[in-house]
């Protein structure tokens, strides 16, 4: 009988984003739940290894689509492998991590099989034999909870919000050869290229996340004489502000994130920002560094496990959210901090 | 060269949200044009204001949607059309995708339809991708810069997670921009003066040709999240090093790394 869960495996350059093997993991759970198997599809080229890893994360069967058309993402050549083979296989619900490749994936995927979409969805629940989710709407200001009506329920799940997945290399499963269903051709996009990201770790997958905010240039500091302009000498002072953030960033293993408002004053580029207009992340432990905690920002962060704040004003908002709070300038606490760490963790 | 962006009315990113009576809501905030169209507004600007051509703005909504409508045009937009119909309240996002599908063939003639990344109310941020499926254009999502415009192709830097990916893809097109594509222009006063006189001629489904499309996703409650069980604590000391040491040993404590 065919399996009533499918899920599906992003990859760059093949290797999987983390969060697919949360998804096929949490997959693995609701088919042992419904009494029934799951399906992963692996779509790139020269991928086959991701079929094995999939299998020892919770795949029964394997669909590999292993193509050279497939070696870049291009959204039109893998939806079109996607919805032929749910077309055929017929599942209940096809699951994607909320990525980039993952929410395109499943928007058109809604759209070829005549279904709907439940995105970014922390929670999923069975209720008798209908799915529900819950996901976080308002940037997280309010959480809704949605159901699919038509089949397959489309879900895509939000990043470290489901069980960290465990490998057994002892269990087996089959992998069956798909086909690209576009021919280079037919395709209407073409990568011309990449610009890696710098280094570093991604927000939304980083456990440790550590953010500054305005305070970052407010503190006295000897201006190199050169830079004379308000603006300029603003920016340059929170960027010292951001080397200690990033010294702590590192000793933890963690990204750097920021505030709008250091975003809007040009002190780091955007894509540190967290918050309903950056990026929503919940990370283990999240350390605010002169940050005041505007809604917005505080929209895209209280789902931190382990919260602390760092600010000089002892009213700033962010310390209600915190579990740990320091009235201080970051320039004092935020070095001592790095080296008491160090000390815990290298020791 | 002609552009549709589509936007979308929102309440303010500053507003406390709430839930009453089931229903959610936003207090006294405003409701404004969704952030994340306004970069997709002035991408579009700035494409005609290089390659010559109009911006036309696109809503699905009520009444409400005309502020969004109205700061468009004050951007720049030459047109905008308002798909307004009690058929389609409750609609999913594949639905609104479908009627928003209908109306660019309806308006006809667009080489690009621009989005913004996602509306910061429903976070669902597929609804370009659908549509492109839907018109069966490229779906070029999460533009940071436009390096080519030409007749029949565009080339443009996507923001993925690993990088800035460089695509080129056929037209017409269906782009979503982000934020790093550059900060959205002020409205003119002569712009808000002219959006204020605009005519925003309303279409309905059947003016679109189309059914209203059946929603097949449901919301059936809507939650303010749990109070979080938080302990706070102030942690404080004679010096930054001791403030560190005992800040160090509870972050230990905790087991998070």
């Amino acid at each position: 009988m065919a399996n009533k869960i499918w899920a599906f495996v992003d990859q760059f350059q093949g290797q999987a984003v983390p969060a697919s093997w949360e998804v096929v993991f949490a997959g693995r759970k609701l088919a042992d739940q419904m009494g029934s198997g799951l399906t992963v599809l692996v779509i790139g080229s020269g991928v086959e290894a991701l079929a094995q890893t999939a299998i020892e994360y919770g795949a029964d069967e394997v669909l590999l689509a292993d193509d050279p058309t497939l070696a870049d993402y291009r959204a039109d050549a893998y939806a079109g492998v996607v919805a032929k083979a749910a077309g055929d296989g017929q599942p209940d619900a096809l699951l994607f991590p909320t990525t980039t490749r993952g929410r395109e994936m499943a928007g058109m995927a809604a759209i070829d099989l005549n279904s709907g979409v439940l995105v970014d969805v922390t929670e999923i629940n069975l209720e008798g034999d209908q799915l529900t989710a819950i996901r976080p709407v308002y940037a997280g200001k309010l959480l809704s909870k949605v159901v699919c009506h038509a089949k397959p329920q489309i879900i895509t799940l939000r990043q470290r919000a489901f069980d960290k997945p465990e490998a057994d290399a002892g269990r087996s499963g089959t992998v069956t050869k798909i086909e690209a269903v576009m021919a280079e051709d037919e395709i209407k996009t073409k990568v011309v290229g990449y610009e890696k990201a710098e280094a570093g770790v991604s927000l939304t997958d980083a456990g440790v996340i550590v953010s500054g905010g305005r305070g970052t240039s407010n503190r006295d500091l000897d201006v190199p004489a050169d830079i004379t302009d308000d603006t300029e000498i603003e920016i340059w002072k929170a960027q010292q502000g951001f080397k200690l953030i990033g010294g702590l960033a590192n000793a933890l293993g963690g990204a750097v994130g920021a505030s709008r408002a250091a975003v809007d004053a040009g002190y780091i580029p955007y894509s540190h920002q967290v918050g309903q207009t950056g990026k929503v992340v919940s990370p283990d432990l999240y350390i605010a560094c002169g940050i005041s905690g505007a809604i917005q920002h505080l929209a895209g962060m209280r789902s931190s496990k382990v919260i602390v704040a760092i600010n000089k004003d002892p009213d700033a908002p962010i310390f209600k959210y915190a579990r740990f709070g320091v009235v201080g300038d970051l320039y004092d606490i935020v070095p001592a901090l790095t080296e008491a760490m160090k000390e815990r963790l290298d020791g | 060269m002609k552009i549709i962006v589509c936007v979308k009315q929102v309440p303010d990113s500053a507003a406390t949200m709430s839930v009453e009576g089931g229903k959610v809501s936003w207090g006294d905030a405003p409701l404004v044009i969704n952030p994340w169209d306004e970069y997709a507004v002035e991408a579009a600007l700035r494409i005609t204001e290089e390659h010559g051509g109009d911006v036309v703005a696109l809503s699905l909504g009520d009444e409400n949607a005309k502020e969004a409508i109205k700061h468009a045009l004050a951007m720049g937009c030459a047109e905008a059309h308002l798909v307004n119909d009690p058929a389609l309240a409750g609609s999913d996002s594949q639905a609104v995708a479908r009627v928003l599908a209908a109306a660019v063939e309806k308006l006809g003639d667009a080489d690009l339809v621009v989005f913004g990344k996602q509306a910061i109310d429903s976070d669902t941020g597929t609804t370009a991708a659908m549509v492109a499926r839907l018109l069966g254009w490229p779906a070029l999502t999460l533009v940071s810069a436009i390096d080519e415009v030409a007749d029949d192709h565009i080339k443009v830097d996507r923001a993925m997670e690993e990088g800035r990916q460089k695509v080129e893809a056929s037209l017409p097109a269906v782009l979503s921009i982000v934020k790093d594509y550059g900060e959205p222009r002020y409205p003119s006063f002569m712009g808000i003066r002219k959006a204020s006189r605009a005519e925003v001629p309303e279409l309905t489904s059947a003016d679109l040709g189309i059914d209203p499309p059946e929603a097949v996703v449901s919301w059936p409650e809507v939650m303010e999240p749990p109070a979080r069980d938080i302990s706070n604590e102030i942690i404080e000391g004679g010096s930054p090093e001791e403030i560190a040491a005992k800040l160090a040993d509870k972050i230990m404590e905790e087991k998070v790394l």
